[in-house]
């Protein structure tokens, strides 16, 4: 009887085992690396209507965050200013300038500018920014350092992770108060002052919560 | 065999150079996995909405609108009937004097507070005017003229309200009680740029250099 298949191939159904073993390994490790949103959603930077530069305005001028998101302390969202805000200096300042235009068109007929969100939660997740800033979480922290990007992009990934592990153990993370919109500034841990941060936690009752229904709803 | 592993090896390098690496630049949206969640029929604050005429979700008071459900008093802000605190008048219509709260060192440091973010960029720290915009040709004129601190403080209430000349209205920025501290902070200013050493408490003094 004549042989159909060589010696060799005695060796290929443990030859095919490692094979797919290494291809398998190789395909969770691309998931792993691209399905989570440190790929998905960091480095989005969006083109905007207008070339707001925050390099310039939040960093070279030093206008405080607040000045344009003004209701960052005082409710849950932080809101993109009207285009008033906008004309409050650009009036004055390059009041002819092309760029300007979408800011212009919108202070004269009320129509918004169309200004494309860059840090977009799911809907299921309920977010409060006054809670976060007024206890010492600055805006850095969420959003890196916006002071220093000329067009902002999504900087941290914002998965449930990356919340978490602040909301575990928010002492690392936290700043004097006066600090919180000085994207500069150290944590109180950087500055070696932790037990300052263990204080405030204990003093303003920071208790963030891990359960589910703290954040979803 | 060797062939698999080659295809395998070539596979990677697709996907890296086709897909890159994290935290590349991008300008397109984030590929959301499962986008029936992530989006909901439902408006969050500022956003866009096919609905409406004008394309927003936030509407607009309608003109004339009146709150109901509370009184005058249970709550002074029902209505700002209050024309001292709301609107920095006496009742005859001149310029109010003075404040409708006291003014303690809580309402000044809120006053500072609020004043180092939206009056500094342009009076600056000092309120002598010289705040960051005067290199781009603003004119913003000093607190420490006779003229302004001769000035109500009403009308200064007033001047944050609606603006003035080339400042526009802070009312979007600054609640009422928020205008009347930072008029109190801007009292302070005007009373610290001509204090002398007589206003210095004498166990201070000491500390000037």
């Amino acid at each position: 009887m004549s042989k159909i298949f060589p010696k060799s191939a005695n060796a290929l159904p443990l030859q095919i085992v490692i094979f797919l073993a290494i291809a398998g390994g190789v395909a969770t490790a691309a998931v792993t690396y691209y399905s989570t949103p440190k790929y998905l959603r960091v480095g989005y930077q969006p083109v905007q209507p207008v070339p707001f530069e925050h390099s310039l305005h939040a960093g070279q001028l030093g206008i405080d965050c607040r000045y344009c998101h003004a209701s960052v302390e005082k409710s849950a969202t932080s809101s993109v200013p009207a285009a008033q805000t906008c004309m409050n200096c650009h009036s004055i300042v390059k009041p002819q300038s092309p760029l300007l235009e979408p800011v212009r068109r919108s202070y004269e007929t009320g129509e918004p500018v169309p200004w494309v969100k860059v840090h977009v939660a799911p809907d299921y997740v309920y977010f409060n920014h006054s809670v976060h800033v007024n206890r010492g979480v600055s805006c850095v922290e969420c959003h890196g350092k916006v002071n220093e990007m000329t067009a902002v992009w999504h900087d941290k990934s914002h998965s449930m992770g990356f919340c978490l592990d602040c909301h575990r153990d928010p002492a690392n993370y936290l700043r004097e108060p006066k600090d919180v919109f000085n994207l500069d500034s150290p944590t109180l841990a950087a500055q070696g002052r932790l037990e300052k941060a263990h204080q405030n936690i204990r003093d303003w009752k920071i208790m963030p919560p891990q359960s589910c229904s703290g954040c979803h709803r | 065999m060797r062939q698999a592993y080659y295809s395998l090896v070539f596979l990677v390098l697709l996907t890296v150079s086709i897909m890159g690496l994290r935290g590349l630049r991008s300008t397109s949206a984030p590929i959301e996995v499962f986008p029936d969640m992530d989006r909901q029929a439902k408006y969050k604050p500022q956003a866009a909405s096919k609905f409406f005429a004008d394309g927003r979700a936030d509407r607009p008071i309608p003109a004339g609108t009146v709150p109901h459900g509370r009184t005058a008093e249970a709550d002074p802000a029902f209505l700002r009937a209050d024309d001292f605190r709301y609107a920095g008048k006496t009742s005859d219509g001149s310029w109010a004097r003075g404040f409708p709260s006291e003014v303690n060192r809580e309402l000044l440091q809120r006053g500072r507070d609020r004043f180092q973010i939206y009056c500094l960029p342009c009076h600056g720290a000092l309120g002598d005017g010289n705040g960051i915009t005067r290199a781009y040709n603003m004119v913003v004129p000093s607190y420490h003229d006779d003229r302004l601190r001769a000035m109500a403080e009403g009308e200064i209430f007033n001047t944050i309200t609606h603006g003035k000349n080339t400042m526009f209205s802070y009312a979007d920025k600054l609640s009422p009680d928020e205008r009347w501290a930072v008029v109190a902070y801007v009292r302070a200013l005007q009373r610290a740029a001509h204090g002398s050493l007589a206003d210095v408490p004498p166990d201070k003094r000491g500390e000037l250099k």
